[in-house]
């Protein structure tokens, strides 16, 4: 149930900190959960010992997305307020062994957030990981705040509407002005775009933005684009992160999405409408 | 004639901050550089400096001042970096103005913040310069100065000037220059998609900007209380 050993990693004598990365929107309903879940197990799949942090305190789903829910016994709220351990509270998760959940508290809401209860929390999480992805809530109050105050790396998930990108772009200033690395004027939090539910074929009808358009409005390197798929409701109802399903192309897309963020190249895909096969046509639904 | 009458040379002359008349050991420390060097202090004349400091109102401090200077055989000819009330005083205790000085409320406009008046005495204002995207909710002023952005300003972001409004980018958002009154103020952009564009108080929003000139490079000027926006 719980996790048993924490390792402390040292490599010579270079302690290697983990690095904090929020997934952050503005706006809500854009695909942050989804996304977190997704990144995550993207990281650990390559190599990568994560684990995601669920900030939404009062609406956990972090939880239900990555099928943990029935396994949750101490939560982020109560590591917070020294009720529990740390390796008390982190799932361990069934698929990849490197990869943990860390949901959050139903019953509490968003001022169980204290920073400095926070902060000791990452510092020890900073310890045993590489990555530690942060599923912000929705809005620009406390709980978002919070959870971009100590981010290293954002990842600003966008839908292709004005609404959802002007949202965005407030995220953004937030991010230059109230993190933590702007206050002490550290190098900045380095931000990325993530574009989710895209439809190729919604932005050939003109009825969505289409990436180039956002990318322009936004002017922040571009992620990932993740293609608007049955694939990602059926992974979200079965609590699977979308990135275990190789067939779907927003599995892929997201798992090319983490290799840019390790610094990889990989060529965008799936912006163009999908052009059903003969056989699709005759047999099924693409 | 008046070329004869008043002739100009230049002389060097003695500056003493004001604050260091207070400092204890200030006269032994002068009575001793005199001792040093007699001839080239004797009934030298003397310039005080006023910057910081916030006495020196009335003639009795002028005269304070002077009388120490006095025992050194020195001789107070008149202030520099005065306020404009410490001036008044001191040209009433027959002291000259020497510059840089802050300039007489009479001369400075009424519009001009006194605040600028005060920490910029002669220089021109310094153009508020911004090189990051100004992002939707952010709101930038250029006090008393011109405002300069050198990348797109996104919708839901005001950007406001007292002097002018440069945007090297897509204007997207608001803009509003001569914030202080100034009906001279312009706004110019790389390319107009403003929500809202206001000089001097005289404002047009998006839905009444010109459609033929969104997309494109303008400047926008009042024009007999009118807004008009020109193509750049």
């Amino acid at each position: 149930m719980a996790v048993r050993v924490m390792v402390r990693r040292r490599k010579g004598e270079v302690f290697l900190a983990g690095k904090v990365i929020v997934l952050t929107s503005g706006k809500g309903g854009v695909g942050k959960t989804t996304s977190a879940a997704a990144i995550a197990a993207g990281l650990a799949l390559r190599g990568h010992r994560t684990v995601v942090i669920d900030f939404d305190v009062g609406l956990r789903n972090l939880d239900l997305i990555m099928g943990c829910e029935r396994r949750v016994v101490f939560d982020f709220i109560n590591v917070i307020n020294g009720d529990a351990k740390l390796n008390q509270a982190l799932i361990k998760d069934k698929r990849n062994d490197l990869l943990y959940i860390f949901p959050t508290s139903q019953t509490r809401d968003k001022d169980a957030l204290k920073r400095d209860g926070v902060e000791r929390v990452l510092e020890e999480l900073k310890e045993s990981f590489d990555y530690i992805v942060c599923d912000s809530p929705a809005g620009i109050e406390h709980g978002a705040l919070t959870a971009m105050y100590f981010a290293d790396s954002a990842i600003i998930v966008t839908n292709p509407e004005v609404s959802s990108v002007r949202d965005s772009d407030r995220i953004i200033g937030l991010l230059a002005s109230k993190s933590r690395r702007a206050e002490f004027n550290l190098e900045p939090v380095a931000v990325h775009l993530l574009l989710s539910r895209y439809s190729p074929e919604r932005v050939r009808k003109g009825e969505m933005l289409a990436v180039e358009d956002v990318k322009e409005i936004l002017s922040i390197p571009l992620l990932g684009v993740i293609p608007e798929s049955e694939s990602v409701l059926k992974a979200s109802n079965t609590g699977t992160p979308v990135v275990f399903d190789e067939e779907s192309p927003a599995g892929r897309a997201y798992l090319d999405a983490v290799a840019r963020f390790l610094g990889e190249q990989r060529e965008l895909r799936f912006l163009q409408p999908e052009r059903r096969s003969l056989f699709r046509a005759l047999f099924g639904r693409a | 004639m008046a070329g004869n009458l008043v002739q100009g040379a230049v002389f060097t002359v003695m500056v003493v901050r004001a604050g260091m008349l207070r400092d204890p050991a200030f006269e032994p420390e002068l009575a001793e550089q005199i001792r040093r060097s007699p001839r080239f202090f004797l009934n030298a004349p003397v310039v005080l400096d006023l910057k910081a400091a916030a006495e020196f109102t009335h003639e009795s401090e002028f005269a304070e001042a002077r009388e120490i200077l006095r025992r050194h055989t020195l001789s107070l000819i008149g202030v520099q970096n005065a306020s404009p009330a410490q001036l008044q005083t001191a040209a009433g205790a027959g002291l000259a103005s020497f510059a840089p000085n802050a300039p007489q409320p009479s001369r400075s406009s009424p519009r001009e913040s006194p605040r600028t008046a005060l920490s910029l005495p002669s220089a021109a204002a310094k153009t508020r310069l911004v090189t990051q995207p100004v992002r939707s909710g952010t709101q930038i002023y250029a006090r008393g100065a011109d405002l300069v952005v050198t990348a797109a300003v996104s919708p839901g972001a005001e950007i406001i000037a007292d002097g002018n409004i440069h945007v090297y980018g897509p204007l997207r958002g608001r803009a509003l220059a001569g914030a202080g009154g100034d009906v001279d103020a312009r706004i110019f952009c790389s390319r107009l998609e403003a929500e809202l564009v206001s000089i001097a108080g005289h404002y047009l929003v998006s839905e009444q900007l010109p459609p033929e000139q969104q997309g494109f490079p303008v400047q926008i000027a009042l024009v007999d209380d009118r807004l008009t926006v020109t193509r750049n």
